[in-house]
């Protein structure tokens, strides 16, 4: 498991029946690109976050391939409508197996 | 013919700006290939999909993009100047309704930003951008 893994997500608290809110995902990996050579030369092997997913009460809203070519901690901005009250959960598949999640509660007013 | 020091430097920079034009990168043959196996071959249109990046990125590690492809169930990202070209690919779900999305890619250098959207109809529609790399994103 990559070390210093820390998903981050910004939801608001609370939105209308209906309404189309706007959700921001950071998750601090170092996304090694498998391009890169050490001091010696030798190629650094590959690591990143290769899936991300987003669901809302069971339901996709996002689901994410992710290549080498997506920068360090990997950041993500898209909307969700939200038709009534539940929970995010928001959901990274690492290439060494990890999986790193977090979730999100939403009420509606 | 004599040509005098003033008029071969303007001589020499004119053949330098016709040997610069046209140059596409090595790798754009086989984005071309890995976007027709995408598709399917099938046509592409234009204009279903608007692909927001800036036109000079002064650090090629994170480079800001956004797209929009309202309708569109699933949207691939390439950049042909990658060593390894695909970007992402964002699949949509019911729950999203705009098709939406931003994020910071890694680009090696100057190079194009190809957005292809695959419709809800099953047709697809493609978005090209060329950003100026100022340092590249691959490490040494």
């Amino acid at each position: 498991m990559a070390s210093g893994v820390k998903p981050r997500v910004k939801v608001p608290k609370s939105a209308s029946a209906g309404d189309t809110i706007t959700l921001k995902t950071l998750i601090s990996h170092k996304m090694e690109s498998g391009q890169r050579k050490d001091d010696d030369g030798n190629p650094i092997p590959r690591s990143i976050i290769n899936r991300f997913t987003c669901e809302f009460n069971g339901q996709m809203v996002l689901d994410t391939t992710l290549e080498p070519a997506i920068s360090t901690n990997p950041y993500f901005q898209f909307d969700a409508m939200v038709p009534e009250a539940g929970e995010f959960k928001f959901t990274w598949y690492d290439d060494d197996g990890s999986v790193y999640d977090t979730a999100k509660k939403i009420s509606v007013a | 013919m004599k040509f005098t020091r003033r008029e071969m430097i303007v001589l020499g920079s004119g053949a330098a700006l016709a040997a610069g034009v046209g140059v596409t990168p090595a790798l754009a043959s086989v984005t071309d290939d890995l976007i027709a196996a995408f598709t399917g071959g099938a046509e592409m249109g234009e204009g279903g999909i608007t692909l927001n990046t800036p036109e000079i990125a002064e650090n090629g590690n994170t480079v800001p993009v956004e797209f929009s492809a309202p309708g569109a169930t699933e949207v691939s990202l390439w950049a042909d100047g990658n060593p390894v070209p695909p970007v992402a690919t964002f699949k949509f779900g019911p729950l999203n309704p705009t098709r939406s999305a931003a994020t910071r890619i890694r680009l090696a250098g100057t190079q194009n930003v190809i957005a292809v959207a695959k419709m809800e109809d099953g047709s697809f529609q493609m978005a090209k951008a060329t950003i100026k790399v100022t340092i590249g994103g691959c490490g040494g």
